[in-house]
């Protein structure tokens, strides 16, 4: 489908921000980085809401204030806190995402929060465990399912059952609007694959082509992939970076097979990671973290070299970055959503870690700090 | 008819930091789903966290009437029957 060329406003080239702060959610709750324009120095801040399981914590970059925080608790159930003042008042959404009743479905966990198209102030996606995609018309005070994907015909043979999927449940996530068309829309799944919709969301129809699926007989599925994490390139809705279960991958629309960009990386390291991170200003650029997806699966850096990885070149080749970061012994991974990019134009890339540490370069990086650690066990990072 | 519910301490929020709340049913003998429906009514948004959107009751979350667990939505409540709602151990 031809579109019309419109930048993305969240992938604009801007002047360098003035400040920059850092959204951290977290297994025990929410702790918020702050610095300014030098990114010399950080201020953390928090707990706020202490105790809970917060997955995601998004700012709605059409209005700058709106906050909306995923959370859980071991005892109660999944719910949406919302702040339209930058995060000092919260209040609950009225009506959290949850399945139909006499569905049979019970959302365990909203995992993944997505602003609308600018064109519609107020819109929210939120995506759950297991699989299910919900909106809200009015900030997220109030979500009602997709109707058009949570009750499609195909959902389940899509999805699997709701026992199916990764260990903490099947995840519906990376839900991506066209900046140029807001009935054009993405979402991926763990399990389930890529999917697309033309209509906002009324139907869909899967998008795997080339994309390897190791843990199934038939490797040349149409659906029921395990994409990690997809993303749109800066400033270009038409490429998508995804880091698979299985590798990495591009698509640049209107083409409908991936590409494989995982056969520059190492050998030893590996192609399976949980984030994609592109740069904010380049469309050739991206980052990933590997993991190591060998034997049972340790889900850890490879050999205990953390390190990240950068392609310039659209992912023909990538480079490691791990100056700064342990140079062994140091087992820890970085979670799908646990990665970002702020805004600068030599670009900051923060991580958070499984075992609480929140690190970042100022260099696009060439160089990697610790900005704070003893946090609990991070979720999602985002850079506001 | 007036029953009063405990309160554990996650699901206080709800109810200004009650320990202990009182709600009306309007059956002599309501269901426990009644009553916690009426808990609804006077602090919307606390029947979510501990009963799913099928109908059923959160797996960490225990109902005791008077002294006995009761998972059963229908059961009716005794007259006079005091409710204890209560967060159980959910895990590191």
């Amino acid at each position: 489908m031809a579109r019309t060329a419109a930048k993305h406003p969240a992938v604009k080239r801007t002047e360098a921000p003035k400040r920059t702060r850092l959204l951290i959610a977290t297994r025990k709750g929410l702790w918020t980085l702050s610095t300014d324009g030098a990114r010399r120095t950080w201020k953390l801040a928090g707990p706020q809401f202490l105790g809970n399981i917060v997955h995601h914590a998004m700012l709605d970059p059409r209005d700058g204030k709106t906050l909306l925080v995923a959370a859980r608790t071991g005892h109660l159930g999944p719910t949406v806190f919302r702040s339209t003042d930058n995060g000092k008042t919260w209040k609950e959404a009225v009506t959290p995402p949850a399945f139909d009743a006499g569905s049979g479905r019970v959302v365990d966990h909203t995992f993944w929060l997505t602003p609308g198209h600018t064109s519609q102030p107020g819109v929210w996606f939120a995506g759950t465990s297991p699989q299910g995609l919900f909106r809200s018309d009015d900030g997220g005070a109030n979500w009602k399912g997709v109707a058009g994907f949570n009750a499609h015909p195909q959902r389940k043979a899509w999805c699997g059952g709701d026992q199916d999927g990764t260990p903490d449940g099947p995840k519906l996530h990376s839900i991506l609007i066209d900046p140029r068309d807001a009935a054009h829309m993405y979402i991926s799944m763990s399990s389930g694959g890529t999917f697309e919709s033309n209509d906002g969301g009324a139907d869909w129809h899967p998008l795997n082509q080339g994309v390897r699926a190791d843990f199934q007989p038939n490797p040349d599925l149409e659906y029921g992939h395990d994409p990690h994490c997809v993303r749109f390139a800066a400033g270009n809705p038409d490429r998508l970076y995804m880091q698979n279960h299985c590798g990495l991958f591009r698509l640049d629309r209107p083409a409908t097979r991936w590409t494989d960009i995982g056969t520059g990386m190492p050998k030893a390291v590996g192609y399976v990671g949980f984030p994609m991170v592109p740069h904010p200003h380049d469309p050739n650029s991206a980052w990933i973290f590997p993991m190591d997806g060998t034997d049972v699966w340790p889900r850890i850096s490879p050999g205990g070299k953390p390190a990240a990885y950068r392609t310039r070149d659209g992912g023909k080749t990538w480079k490691r970055q791990a100056d700064g970061m342990p140079k062994s012994q140091a087992w820890w991974t970085v979670k799908r959503q646990a990665m970002t990019v702020d805004r600068f134009p030599v670009a900051g890339v923060y991580f958070g870690t499984t075992s609480g540490e929140v690190w970042g370069t100022r260099d696009e990086g060439r160089s990697w700090k610790c900005l704070a650690a003893h946090l609990p066990h991070i979720y999602a990072i985002e850079s506001v | 008819m007036n029953h009063r519910v405990a309160i554990p301490s996650p699901l206080r929020s709800y109810c200004m930091g009650a320990a202990t709340v009182t709600v009306e049913c309007a059956a002599d003998s309501p269901s426990l789903g009644d009553v916690l429906a009426a808990l609804e009514s006077a602090y919307p948004g606390i029947r979510f966290r501990m009963q799913d959107e099928q109908g059923h009751l959160r797996p960490h979350i225990k109902v005791f009437v008077d002294a006995d667990v009761e998972r059963n939505l229908a059961a009716r409540i005794p007259p006079g029957a005091d409710i204890m709602i209560v967060a159980a151990l959910s895990g590191g």
